[in-house]
């Protein structure tokens, strides 16, 4: 037995200990934050790195007991083929945007602290195998989400925090009823000894009143509709650089947890068997796929517009649930692994690209991003290669975590899930389409000086005509226009910032080759918890 | 019926403040009257726990004190649910601090605490 489990407790104390540095050095010396929080992410990286090859050439998983208590009552971390998905991911994702933040901002110290809070709550719910340990990790995550949010420009931000905050508080209390629930009918807090207690309990009251609590609860985390009104503001009025994160790990890692609190400690068996679980779970799903994209589709904002979208991707992954428990399919839980870390990475990719668009192009809404593609050939490129990845266009990401999960509803004989499915990949199309649009096909309509620094909504038909005036700033991109419309916002963008949305695009077509891969990765756990 | 909700009189105070809680966060206009209802909301989860953690049984003994000496027919609390609680407050005094500071945030760019003076301050702008 080699150390390699001491891994585990190290992903979650590094980050915490970290965060207090930016702060403690932040007396001494100015501008530690970005140097500690680069190497403490960079480190994670390389552990979760180390962590996945044991876990998948092991092929079993990886625990640490903490304390050496008995797991009864002590707490327990595990790696398995599950959660190593969604460490690498959160891991990868952190580093990533920190490229971003070095010049983007938000800077300062405690941005740092938090920033560093957040990872350590994300791989805490990533890693946990005690249910109410989850819970704690879960509040970890959403404070430093708050603050993260709080902290952008403008007094709407503290306004959406805190109905984030009241929102999301009560929805972990919720989850915390459900834990005290199955607490009571079964005695212990551990994820595993939870699976073997729960077919046998004696009062089985407690324990569907507690599904019922926990789903509720999750409903909210992960932002569905309707439950989800907190998520749009929050996303939008997060800092730039902050988004990308948010909308990349939080609410996957809440998914996540759900999906691991379903197969894992309810089992599929026991919830196949448990009355309106699985409609009620796919219904969650479907009407959140439908209404996020219709809701999407209507969004001026491009961020907003984004927001939505995750509405509608997250309802897709519950859905998957729901099909996992309703046909015990097990492509259909492929899928939804692939679907978050796939939706995980587009995001990331979509926000750091829309930050830097605002930033450099001092575009927001989707009128805005008119002619982008002449001036800013590269940044457009990767946002439209990770739009198609969203809609699902092979060979993206999407595309993968979708076929799998219509595969599974299909195999299962969930006709109406497979439809909406169908339906949903038309709607992100539509959203998607009208911002490639624009993009590409729509000439930049701000050649006139006079034009207000404040977004106007530009009508892109009427600037058909000036195609002749646009051809300029293909010569001098950015700077021209910045100069031409007069306004100070426009900030230098380095070529890191490019490049990582580059790289986030190119990710997420790799990983769509990969779906086979991951499908075998999955293999092991899927033979242990469904059959 | 009757006799089960006298005998589990503490599950319906819990109960009755778990709704109270929420009340007051849907229904009240104040913002600190808001977060002053989660809070209650989370108080009745921490008595929840508390009170099953109490077990009725014979064969039992709070882990500290030896099985030997403890007289049959007596409550024992198990730890874990306290320690569980110990845990959830922190968390919640977490939370309550970041939300207080979120509310004084507010109150000193709009100037109020009420949701639907705020509505109409953030409309306007």
């Amino acid at each position: 037995m080699s150390s390699v489990d001491l891994l585990l407790p190290l992903l979650i104390a590094v980050p915490i200990l970290a965060a207090t540095l930016p702060i403690a050095l932040g007396l001494w010396v100015d501008r530690t934050g970005w140097p500690v929080a680069a190497l403490t992410t960079s480190a994670l990286f390389a552990g979760a790195i180390a962590l996945a090859s044991v876990v998948s050439t092991r092929g079993e998983a990886v625990t640490h007991t903490l304390g050496d208590y008995p797991r009864t009552y002590g707490i327990e971390l595990v790696a398995d083929q599950f959660s190593i998905l969604i460490v690498l991911l959160v891991t990868a994702v952190a580093t990533g945007v920190l490229v971003y933040t070095r010049q983007g901002g938000p800077r300062g110290n405690t941005f740092y602290t938090a920033y560093l809070l957040l990872t350590a709550g994300l791989l805490g719910i990533s890693l946990t195998g005690d249910v109410f340990n989850l819970f704690v990790f879960l509040e970890i995550t959403s404070l430093a989400t708050y603050a993260l949010v709080a902290s952008g420009d403008g007094p709407e931000a503290a306004v959406a925090s805190l109905k984030y905050l009241i929102l999301g508080t009560i929805a972990a209390s919720m989850y915390l009823i459900g834990v005290a629930f199955v607490f009571m009918a079964t005695g212990t807090l551990n994820m595993l000894e939870l699976a073997e207690a729960i077919p046998g309990a004696e009062s089985q009251t407690l324990l569907h009143t507690g599904v019922a609590f926990i789903v509720v609860g999750f409903a909210v985390k992960v932002a569905q509709w309707p439950l989800h009104t907190w998520q749009p503001s929050a996303y939008q009025q997060a800092p730039d650089g902050v988004t990308p994160l948010i909308a990349a790990l939080v609410s996957t890692a809440s998914a996540y947890a759900f999906g691991r609190l379903l197969v894992t400690v309810f089992g599929v068996e026991y919830l196949t068997a448990m009355p309106n679980a699985a409609a009620v779970v796919l219904t969650i799903g479907c009407v959140s796929v439908l209404a996020g994209t219709i809701l999407a589709v209507i969004q001026t904002e491009v961020k907003r517009m984004l927001a939505y979208s995750s509405v509608s991707q997250f309802g897709l992954v519950i859905a998957a649930y729901g099909v996992v428990i309703a046909g015990s399919s097990e492509t259909a839980f492929i899928g939804a692994a692939i679907h978050l870390v796939g939706h995980g990475l587009v995001k990331a990719g979509l926000f750091l690209g829309v930050a830097l668009v605002a930033r450099s192009y001092d575009a927001r809404t989707v009128d805005e991003y008119a002619g982008l593609a002449k001036s800013r050939p590269i940044v457009a490129g990767a946002i439209a290669v990770l739009l198609l990845s969203l809609v699902g266009v092979p060979p993206g990401v999407g595309f993968v975590g979708k076929w799998y999960i219509a595969l599974g509803a299909v195999q299962s004989e969930l006709w109406p899930v497979a439809a909406v499915i169908f339906l949903s990949t038309m709607l992100t199309l539509a959203y998607a389409a009208r911002l490639l649009e624009k993009m590409y096909f729509t000439p930049p309509a701000r050649a006139d000086p006079l034009h207000a620094p404040a977004p106007v909504a530009t009508d892109g038909g009427n600037a058909g005509s000036d195609e002749s005036d646009a051809e300029p700033t293909r010569d001098e991109p950015g700077a021209a226009i910045a100069a031409i419309r007069g306004d100070r916002s426009a900030a230098p963008v380095s070529t890191g910032m490019v490049a990582i949305v580059v790289l986030a695009a190119i990710g997420a077509v790799a990983l769509g080759f990969s779906g086979g891969t991951i499908a075998e990765l999955l293999d092991p756990f899927l033979t242990k918890v469904i059959n | 019926m009757i006799e089960s909700l006298f005998s589990h009189y503490t599950y319906v105070l819990v109960f009755v403040l778990l709704g109270l809680g929420i009340y007051m966060v849907i229904a009240s206009k104040n913002l600190v009257k808001k977060l002053i209802g989660v809070n209650l909301f989370q108080t009745a989860i921490f008595l929840f726990f508390i009170s099953m953690a109490y077990i009725d049984a014979e064969d039992a003994s709070a882990p500290i004190v030896p099985k030997d000496g403890v007289p049959l027919k007596v409550m024992v609390a198990s730890p874990l649910p306290q320690v569980i609680v110990l845990t959830a407050i922190v968390v919640g005094i977490a939370l309550t601090a970041v939300g207080l500071a979120l509310i004084i945030r507010i109150y000193a760019e709009y100037g109020t605490l009420r949701e639907d003076t705020l509505r109409e301050v953030r409309a306007d702008e």
